[in-house]
């Protein structure tokens, strides 16, 4: 039979899947893996966190049952991720304001939002996400039917920090009831953060301009290390009783990259428009794959709720913050000690898992085919991925890399 | 004078939390968003639970219990789970289609040993979010490359038709359930397949049909699948009961096999739910057919893009059990005892309600109950029976009759016929 799929084109791999799918199959033993957002030990292994190994084996003695969740999840984890995110005093949630769902970690919460504006604004509502961004952005949305994706100005190539003075330019042009994504805190792929004066300057041209903001909040304890210092953006926009979505993560604060667990939260105006809300999550749901895995929720539950669990958890959160936190200095002490071109100080400027190095394409390219250590085009690197013994060596390819390319 | 009566007012309106409420509503860049409508199965729970009679019954419930009425994690299950804790694997990132082992294991189950599409690799396949994540794909798949009319068996899973109408498809029904000889309304199914347009999607289960439990027979499968090749139909089969409905997961494959040896590319989406008992860990995979290895390429990138802008990559821990139980024989052995033992207690169930039926004084033919299979029984009962069965016996299920085996004890199944037998009595 003749094939249905004949003219099917084959698309580019995914940028960062193909790249660790490249990484994975390497065999080169001095291989160096900055591509995914992943936390590694000093030894460039994957971490278990031992708060969860712990809460693991006492789920696994505690024979839950498998049943199917509730198409928005599991009551109790929603409860706790919003109080995490809001904090213990938010009136929103106080006040039953909030609307929250269990999604499929922070991708199936974005999606959850971009499907809830598909159907609730006008098509051809233009879409705001940051230049650069995470790579999946744009996929999320395309695939909820946006046909208008804009770029806000964000990374600036001389500073290797944030364009301020573009972005709210930018923004306070953006039509009135743009979508605009913002990152809460450690900003993928840059690690470049609006001050907190600079997020009080944001909240008023939002509030301002009546953009409709999703937080995208992936790094929530991975940035300072502190849950409720990394939260001040989407608490201050709480405070000022502007409207959003949020869209949470517990892939890289707990570990739980491949379990999935996240969640989306509305903050509004009244109780009837948050039920309203909660609603309309289910019904985008439940065609999509009905309800959320269960274990990776559990986990998350388990860990936020149990106080001396949760103050462990914080701890180690402090410890591979630290440990991060540790490896940008190296990097930068590396790179300015064999004199490499150029000035890095931004490696400790910039914060979170990831930096933007300021290597270009090409450069990018040499330091995968030639020195095996991998890194996205776009010039992020994972600083997750570097341990001691590694950032020299990452140290001299980048200089030979930017060194040769002249 | 000002201050006072502002202050009066405040109060008023503090003491009505209605009027309070409304403005801040009408201030939200949300207010017109309407309240959706609940899942008509999810309602049926809701007032079981609510319900504090102690006869009560739930018969909506669409998950295995055990003869306690009580969920269960198979056996299994519980010795995989054991093993992966105990070496403590890191949780990284599957792939975006999963992990390749357990797909191909999974896909081995579904289509047999000697597949000669898979044998060649002549298909794609990504893990799934289950059944519904399998749809899913197929659908935004075919939405994006081949948007095609959409046929969904009369009647059918509910959520079916939102699936398909969420990815911007158009669905029809095609004429399957006979409500006069409760089984298969073969020749008004043949029709329509012959009356769809050329390249129409035709979605069929695998076996044990949801909500009806009618099954077409070997022979009946064979026509069907003539029909639907003579028309060029893409078939997308829905596999969310293997094993589950007789016992063999090789028997219960045989439609699989017969559409795969006729020829057909088949979609399938198969879901490891109800025969692993994994409902909430979200496990399934879907996998297309092609016409030669040179299109695999392109399709797979094409399911990943989709993939990755729903969920990015799929739920480690279920597949990692059920790949853990496929892998290993004293699991896999195991596993079919599990199996066996569900699908029998359902089997004998349907023969126990027979029998009580009649001991009841029922005059009525209730053979089609032990004729369906699965996990669900079309009673034939009517939207007014089922009413009397909720308000007057506090029995819940679904107002189409629909019976979730499943919900029926060797404790309870008197009550039920008695119950069943007084509401279709004169």
């Amino acid at each position: 039979m003749a094939s249905k799929w004949a003219s099917v084109a084959t698309a580019p791999a995914d940028a960062l899947f193909g790249l660790l799918a490249k990484s994975r199959a390497d065999t080169c033993p001095t291989k160096v893996d900055l591509s995914v957002g992943a936390y590694r030990d000093d030894e460039g292994r994957p971490y278990l966190l031992k708060v969860i190994e712990k809460t693991e084996k006492a789920l696994a003695d505690s024979k839950l049952d498998k049943e199917y969740l509730p198409i928005d999840g599991f009551v109790p984890f929603r409860a706790e991720s919003a109080k995490l995110l809001l904090g213990e005093n938010s009136k929103a949630i106080a006040e039953n304001r909030i609307a929250t769902a269990q999604t499929i970690s922070g991708t199936g919460a974005l999606r959850v939002a971009a499907e809830f504006y598909a159907r609730f604004s006008p098509r051809e509502t233009p879409v705001y996400l940051s230049n650069p961004t995470w790579v999946n952005h744009e996929k999320i949305f395309k695939g909820s039917g946006f046909t208008r994706i804009e770029q806000y100005r964000y990374f600036h190539a001389e500073t290797k920090g944030v364009d301020f003075a573009g972005m709210s330019e930018d923004l306070k042009a953006a039509p009135e009831g743009s979508i605009v994504i913002l990152q809460m805190c450690a900003h993928n792929p840059t690690g470049a953060d609006p001050s907190k004066e600079e997020w009080q300057t944001l909240a008023d041209i939002c509030q301002q301009n009546k953009l409709n903001v999703i937080f995208d909040c992936a790094y929530q304890g991975y940035a300072t290390g502190d849950l409720e210092n990394d939260a001040y953006a989407v608490r201050l926009f709480e405070e000022r009783g502007i409207e959003f979505l949020a869209c949470q993560s517990y892939s890289k604060n707990m570990g739980l990259y491949g379990e999935r667990a996240g969640c989306i939260v509305a903050v509004t105006t009244s109780a009837d428009v948050a039920t309203a809300i909660n609603s309309q999550f289910k019904v985008i749901i439940r065609p999509m794959y009905s309800n959320p895995p269960v274990h990776g929720a559990r986990l998350v539950h388990a860990v936020l709720s149990d106080p001396k669990i949760r103050q462990e958890w914080t701890e180690e959160l402090k410890v591979m913050s630290g440990r991060i936190g540790k490896m940008r200095q190296t990097l930068q002490d590396e790179l300015e000690k064999i004199n490499t071109p150029g000035s890095w100080n931004h490696i400790t400027k910039q914060i979170g898992m990831f930096s933007f190095t300021g290597l270009n394409a090409k450069q990018c390219d040499a330091m995968v085919d030639k020195h095996h250590v991998y890194m996205m085009k776009s010039g992020r690197i994972s600083i997750a991925g570097l341990s001691e013994k590694t950032c020299a060596q990452v140290a001299a390819a980048m200089k030979d890399v930017i060194t040769t390319s002249e | 004078m000002l201050t006072s009566s502002l202050r009066s007012l405040s109060r008023r309106v503090s003491r009505s939390r209605h009027l309070a409420a409304a403005p801040a509503r009408f201030m939200s860049r949300w207010s017109h968003v309407p309240e959706g409508p609940k899942d008509p199965i999810l309602g049926v729970s809701e007032a079981f639970n609510a319900d504090t009679d102690s006869r009560k019954l739930n018969l909506g419930v669409g998950a295995y219990r055990d003869d306690d009425g009580k969920p269960t994690v198979l056996k299994s299950v519980e010795l995989a789970q054991a093993q992966i804790v105990a070496q403590v694997p890191p949780n990284e990132y599957a792939p975006i289609g999963g992990e390749k082992a357990f797909v191909d294991t999974a896909l081995k189950l579904a289509y047999g040993e000697d597949c000669a599409p898979l044998k060649e690799g002549r298909y794609t396949a990504l893990q799934s979010l289950s059944g519904t994540g399998a749809l899913r794909l197929a659908a935004a798949f075919m939405q994006r490359f081949k948007p095609m009319k959409v046929f969904v068996p009369s009647p059918t899973w509910g959520n079916h038709f939102k699936i398909f109408e969420d990815s911007g498809l158009e669905v029809e029904t095609y004429a399957y359930y006979d409500a006069n000889t409760k089984g298969l309304n073969l020749q008004g199914l043949l029709a329509d397949i012959d009356q769809a347009p050329d390249g129409s999607a035709f979605v069929m289960h695998a076996c044990a049909h949801n909500p009806t439990g009618v099954d077409p027979t070997i022979e009946q499968w064979k026509e069907i699948s003539q029909a639907l090749k003579a028309k060029g139909h893409f078939v997308l089969v829905d596999s969310a009961y293997q094993g589950f409905a007789s016992g063999d997961p090789r028997k219960d494959a045989a439609a699989i096999e017969i559409l795969v040896n006729d020829g057909h590319q088949i979609g399938l989406s198969q879901s490891f739910a109800k025969n692993f008992g994994l409902y909430g860990h979200r496990v399934g995979t879907f996998s297309l057919l092609l016409d030669d290895t040179s299109e695999v390429a392109a399709v797979e990138s094409q399911l990943k893009i989709l993939a990755r802008g729903i969920y990015s990559s799929p739920p480690i821990h279920g597949s990692r059990i059920v790949h853990t139980i496929l892998t290993d024989k004293a699991l896999y052995d195991q596993w079919l005892l599990d199996i066996k033992e569900m699908a029998d207690r359902i089997i004998t169930m349907r023969r126990l309600l027979v029998d009580n039926l009649a001991s009841a004084g029922s005059t009525l033919d209730w053979s089609h109950i032990t004729d369906q299979i699965g996990m669900f029984c079309f009673s034939g009962m009517t939207p007014e029976q089922v009413a009397k069965l909720v308000n007057e016996h506090h029995i819940y299920l679904t107002s189409n009759g629909r019976i979730s085996m499943a919900g029926v004890t060797s404790k309870n199944v008197g009550y039920l016929a008695e119950a069943m037998h007084k509401v279709t009595s004169k």
